[in-house]
């Protein structure tokens, strides 16, 4: 199946994961929103990474350490050369994020499973209940590859320069009617709005419904250019924790080829939090914004 | 917290028994209590659309609430990818069943706590709790102002 996009090798389909179930080079990661949902049944043989009490550092707003993120890939049976597949809820957003920390990481073979584990389910494949354990991995991580991520000091570089900014959040989110995506009221901010100069192109356009599936090449491509997102420019996407942005960070890299785009986890939770940092929200349309600060 | 206000005796019971697991039990616990969601009774099927949503959860969540002998009864439907929100929807549900309203509209909104979930779910993880707690109280206030 040719879909044109860049780089297909990172993408595989529900049937070949389907095919690749006991093969000793692959493992298959869920990785949820909902904590419990792994525990409900799951594909077998996939090992649970929760994103938030397994991969980022407890007393720090970062991700978890070089050595513990070691710890947890060894465990997990998953060695430098495995191939690991990531699925999940939610559209795949947690999944891209688990791929997006192991390439941080420096991890080489990564998937995604096109449609998570909603397509999985849709289709009746099988599931089950076995918390799989594989013989421990001796893991070694690579120093972080801090190309694909981005800090604040770096978006306020690229405000001040006029450089590509997407926000994938919801239109809410990005004219500040909203100061946190509906249903997280813990994950709010001070003030709402976007960065200054941001493009609002929510992470949901990027794929089909009711499958969760990335739309095509063509499609995304129309997509992104139609709001002057191009391959040749330094892009820096986010949205409110950094998930939703990392699923735009691998359209845009792996699905259309753009070599640098880096995802900036801080997101709105860091930026509208963040004393003195610039916003811009929409007031009536959003070709007459408003710079409020 | 909740110094000086009780609980109704089952939440009470419910509470003190997470309060007591640990770690990685409580979450077994709630993954069992997302197991025992009643299904809806039939006199609620095929009326769904009907039912109260509780638009502050990300979760499509549906409530609806009865009175029976005086005593409140909360039906919910909660979809089956999110076994967190059902867990908390039964623990709600099996906490008030046939509670009065003014007792559900006194229940301290942060009873949870002492439970522990944050601490093993991260808090970013309970607004679905808060979210049923505030909407099944919405509920007691109708019922009190229609007597």
């Amino acid at each position: 199946m040719s879909t044109g996009y860049a780089k297909p090798e990172y993408l595989v389909e529900t049937e070949w994961v389907a095919a690749h179930l006991k093969d000793p080079a692959v493992r298959i990661v869920e990785s949820d929103e909902d904590i419990l949902l792994y525990d409900t049944g799951h594909i077998p043989g996939a090992v649970k990474l929760d994103w938030f009490t397994t991969l980022q550092a407890p007393l720090e707003r970062d991700f978890l350490t070089q050595a513990a993120f070691e710890k947890v890939c060894s465990e997990a049976g998953i060695a430098n050369d495995t191939t690991v597949v990531f699925y999940g809820d939610k559209n795949n957003w947690f999944a891209c994020y688990a791929f997006w920390l192991f390439e941080y990481y420096g991890h080489q073979n990564r998937r995604i499973m096109n449609g998570g584990r909603s397509k999985w389910t849709m289709e009746g494949r099988l599931t089950n209940r076995e918390k799989p354990s594989f013989p421990r991995a001796n893991y070694r991580a690579k120093k972080p590859d801090k190309n694909i991520r981005a800090f604040r000091e770096e978006v306020f570089k690229q405000v001040k320069q006029h450089l590509p900014l997407v926000d994938v959040r919801s239109p809410q989110e990005y004219t500040g009617e909203l100061i946190h995506m509906p249903g997280y009221p813990q994950e709010g901010a001070q003030r709402g709005g976007h960065i200054p100069g941001a493009q609002s192109i929510p992470w949901s356009m990027a794929v089909n419904q009711p499958d969760g599936t990335f739309k095509s090449a063509s499609e995304l491509r129309d997509l992104y250019e139609s709001h002057n997102i191009r391959q040749d420019q330094k892009i820096i996407a986010y949205c409110r924790i950094g998930e939703r942005s990392s699923h735009t960070w691998f359209v845009l890299k792996y699905l259309l080829g753009y070599p640098n785009v880096k995802n900036y986890d801080g997101s709105w939770t860091e930026w509208g939090n963040l004393v003195g940092a610039p916003i811009e929200k929409v007031t009536t349309s959003p070709k007459e914004k408003a710079v409020v600060a | 917290m909740n110094i000086g206000i009780a609980l109704p005796a089952r939440l009470a019971e419910i509470v003190d028994d997470f309060s007591l697991a640990e770690g990685s039990e409580k979450l077994e616990m709630l993954l069992q209590y997302s197991e025992t969601l009643p299904p809806l009774p039939d006199w609620l099927k095929g009326k769904e659309a009907e039912m109260e949503a509780v638009p502050e959860c990300m979760t499509p969540v549906s409530v609806t609430a009865e009175v029976m002998d005086g005593g409140m009864v909360f039906y919910f439907k909660v979809p089956p990818e999110s076994p967190t929100v059902r867990g908390y929807a039964a623990i709600v549900a099996e906490g008030l069943h046939g509670v009065s309203p003014e007792q559900v509209l006194s229940l301290p909104p942060d009873f949870y706590l002492p439970m522990g979930l944050q601490q093993v779910l991260t808090p970013q993880r309970m607004n679905g709790m808060a979210a049923i707690v505030a909407h099944v109280k919405r509920l007691a206030l109708e019922q009190i102002s229609k007597q």
